[in-house]
């Protein structure tokens, strides 16, 4: 390091062959320092970038699996239950527990199946109404077959299905809420 | 010599062609990094003068990841903690900014003493730069406040306690304290209010004053130029004068290269802990503050009584007054060492003074096994509570529902009742309300309890139009029914 004042005096007052001079010495510093400078700094924004795209690299909002019950006690299932399940909702650093009424049912084939008690006409709870062996919407009337396909009334679909799983002998039930008036089913959220 | 000294002065010619040429000509860009860079340094450049840059660097380095920290951080006393343990738990690269950010504070006290140190040996304080020690005084005294208010955010034991005894000590202080500590605290009690003043202070307010100073500081450095050493006269620098830049920028970038090495370390092999969420009701709970409040902690404890209007008012001003009037006190030009034996005698004695309380304070604590007992139950209590896994925060609408199923039985039944009527057909569940029914929570401030019932047994014509059936119930259920709806708040 000798680009010091003393040396200034001798070498840049008179011209001097290109590459060796001190303008070039010390642009060569000058980028140097420049390009140590932009590295240093991509090092150091490289915690701040994985700190501020946290959302995109986890998952930050999640809907968690609920448990409906065991699945041994829906094996000799005639009609449809209704379970109360427990939802949670992971927001961030924080999560919210409700409770959601869904019904298990079995489809034609016999499998199991879930159902969201909330109407895809206007979003009523719908009861199971036994004597008619159909759910009856007792806001606007809609009915549905045990399975949840859609029989008559204002509904322009059937009662929407749950994603379901099992772990550990335990029937799992994942709740949405799904867009109503609308004859396809479209999660909402 | 003229001519190399104007070459000195100015540096390169100045670019004409190309784009750098043309941002030039646009913005004076080349210019003003000419202005940065070609400062003269009478005597040439020395490693004793790195600290202000070195302080400089960390305070932007404190402003970027508190910037950042404040996309996660809450600041209320509900949130505050989970979003901490959030930070340091959950998100990525969030344990290390906190650390860095943490860790931060420290060096910038510590760098800042250096800084100080360095100006009040080398005599630089003198002639032509009092303005320059002044706003340095001041500029400390707000990193000591950044410090102070940040130790608060993160809510854990360790700073719940150490803000209770800091505000406390300034309830001391004769006449205003306990105006000044209740205006602290936001009331006469630590709380969430607490935490909003404090986060204001850290956030805005002295981040603005520091912002202000740093560049009047910087202006009236570059006004009255660099110092020089010991043997440069205080008025009219009359040595060799050195540019800045290469050999000064060189010294003082290896600092922060230092800097970023030591604390990119510390951060990532011993990150910062989270104690347990403060838990005011802990009266075991030994507060100690951070290290560089040792001293204050430990002089406070000398002064009871009548006599702590000498120990807690009285010396500290003064010895701020003369700390801070010290330019103006001391107007002799004599900047070298060893012929300033007073100044360097009370320098000396401060010094040991500031690091003998504090390091009585830590000979107290290790020589007291009652309190080196629980200071060493704390610790390892924040180290467990960091090594948990975080756990999300009940959200409070999920605490009313159950709130409501624990509480009241007669409003436990009339939830019951509710669903099994499947008045959460239309009302939803919770009575929140859906596209067929009004939601039902507060409806029990506009109708009074014998009205509600009246309603529900002989709805009027248009709720019957809405598709609402009479309530056809026991008069126990009933009740029970009312009880919910008037709990759904």
């Amino acid at each position: 390091m000798c680009a010091c004042a003393g040396d200034s005096e001798t070498t840049a007052a008179k011209p001097s062959p290109p590459g060796l001079s001190l303008e070039n010495r010390r642009s060569f510093l000058g980028a140097l320092l420049g390009v140590g400078s932009v590295f240093v700094g991509a090092l150091l924004s490289v915690p701040l970038i994985r700190f501020a795209l946290f959302p995109l690299l986890r998952q930050t909002t999640e809907l968690k699996n609920s448990s409906a019950g065991e699945l041994r006690e829906f094996s000799s299932l005639t009609e449809p239950v209704m379970r109360t399940i427990q939802m949670e909702q992971v927001d961030g650093w924080r999560k919210a527990i409700s409770e959601k009424a869904i019904y298990v049912t079995k489809d034609r084939q016999g499998q199991l199946r879930a159902l969201t008690s909330v109407c895809p006409h206007l979003g009523c709870t719908v009861p199971w109404n036994k004597e008619k062996n159909q759910f009856v919407c007792p806001c606007h009337g809609a009915t549905f077959a045990p399975d949840g396909t859609r029989v008559s009334g204002p509904s322009l679909r059937g009662m929407d299905t749950l994603e379901t799983s099992v772990q550990d002998g335990q029937l799992q039930v994942r709740f949405q809420y799904f867009r109503q008036l609308v004859s396809d089913k479209e999660v909402i959220g | 010599m003229s001519a190399t000294q104007k070459n000195q002065s100015s540096g390169p010619p100045l670019p004409e062609k190309g784009l750098w040429g043309w941002l030039n000509r646009r913005t004076g860009l080349d210019t003003l990094l000419r202005t940065a860079l070609y400062e003269p340094i009478p005597g040439g450049a020395r490693l004793a003068y790195v600290f202000g840059s070195g302080l400089l660097f960390i305070f932007i380095s404190q402003v970027i990841t508190g910037v950042f920290l404040a996309l996660y951080y809450v600041p209320s006393a509900d949130h505050a903690h989970t979003t901490v343990a959030y930070i340091t738990k959950a998100v990525t690269a969030g344990s290390f900014l906190r650390s860095l950010h943490a860790y931060g504070a420290s060096a910038m006290v510590i760098v800042s003493l250096l800084h100080l140190s360095q100006t009040y040996i080398y005599g630089a304080y003198k002639g032509r730069r009092e303005l320059l020690w002044l706003s340095g005084c001041v500029l400390f005294g707000l990193v000591l406040a950044m410090a102070f208010t940040g130790y608060l955010l993160p809510w854990d034991q360790k700073a719940y306690f150490a803000t209770a005894v800091g505000t406390n000590a300034a309830g001391e202080i004769p006449w205003i304290g306990e105006s000044l500590k209740r205006m602290m605290r936001g009331g006469t009690e630590m709380g969430t209010l607490t935490i909003s003043r404090f986060f204001v202070a850290h956030v805005f307010l002295i981040p603005a004053c520091i912002f202000a100073l740093v560049a009047s500081h910087i202006f009236l450095f570059r006004k009255a130029g660099a110092a020089g050493p010991v043997t440069e006269s205080p008025y009219n620098p009359e040595q060799k004068p050195e540019l800045f830049y290469p050999r000064q920028v060189l010294m003082d970038l290896s600092l922060t290269a230092l800097l970023i090495i030591g604390l990119g370390l510390l951060c990532s092999f011993v990150p910062m802990q989270l104690g347990p969420p403060a838990n005011p009701a802990d009266a075991q709970y030994i507060p100690r503050p951070e290290w560089y409040y040792l001293p204050i902690f430990q002089w406070l404890k000398y002064w009871h009584g009548a006599a702590s209007v000498i120990g807690v008012l009285i010396i500290p001003t003064v010895l701020a007054v003369a700390i801070i009037a010290l330019p103006f006190l001391d107007r002799s030009i004599e900047r070298r060492p060893w012929k300033r034996p007073v100044a360097m005698g009370a320098y000396a004695f401060v010094l040991f003074a500031v690091l003998g309380l504090g390091l009585r304070s830590e000979y107290v604590d290790k020589h007291d096994p009652g309190v080196a007992q629980q200071l060493a139950k704390q610790k390892a209590e924040e180290e467990e509570y960091t090594r948990k896994p975080f756990e999300p925060e009940l959200s409070s609408a999920s605490l009313a529902a159950a709130n409501v199923a624990l509480g009241d039985p007669l409003a436990a039944k009339g939830k019951t009742i509710f669903e099994a009527q499947s008045c959460n057909a239309c009302h939803g569940d919770g009575g929140v309300g859906t596209a067929a029914a009004l939601a039902l929570v507060g409806i029990a401030a506009k109708f009074p309890p014998g009205q509600l019932a009246e309603l529900f047994k002989h709805p009027t014509a248009r709720m019957n139009a809405g598709g609402m059936p009479p309530v056809d119930l026991p008069p126990d259920d009933l009740k029970a029914l009312i009880a919910y709806v008037e709990s759904l708040k």
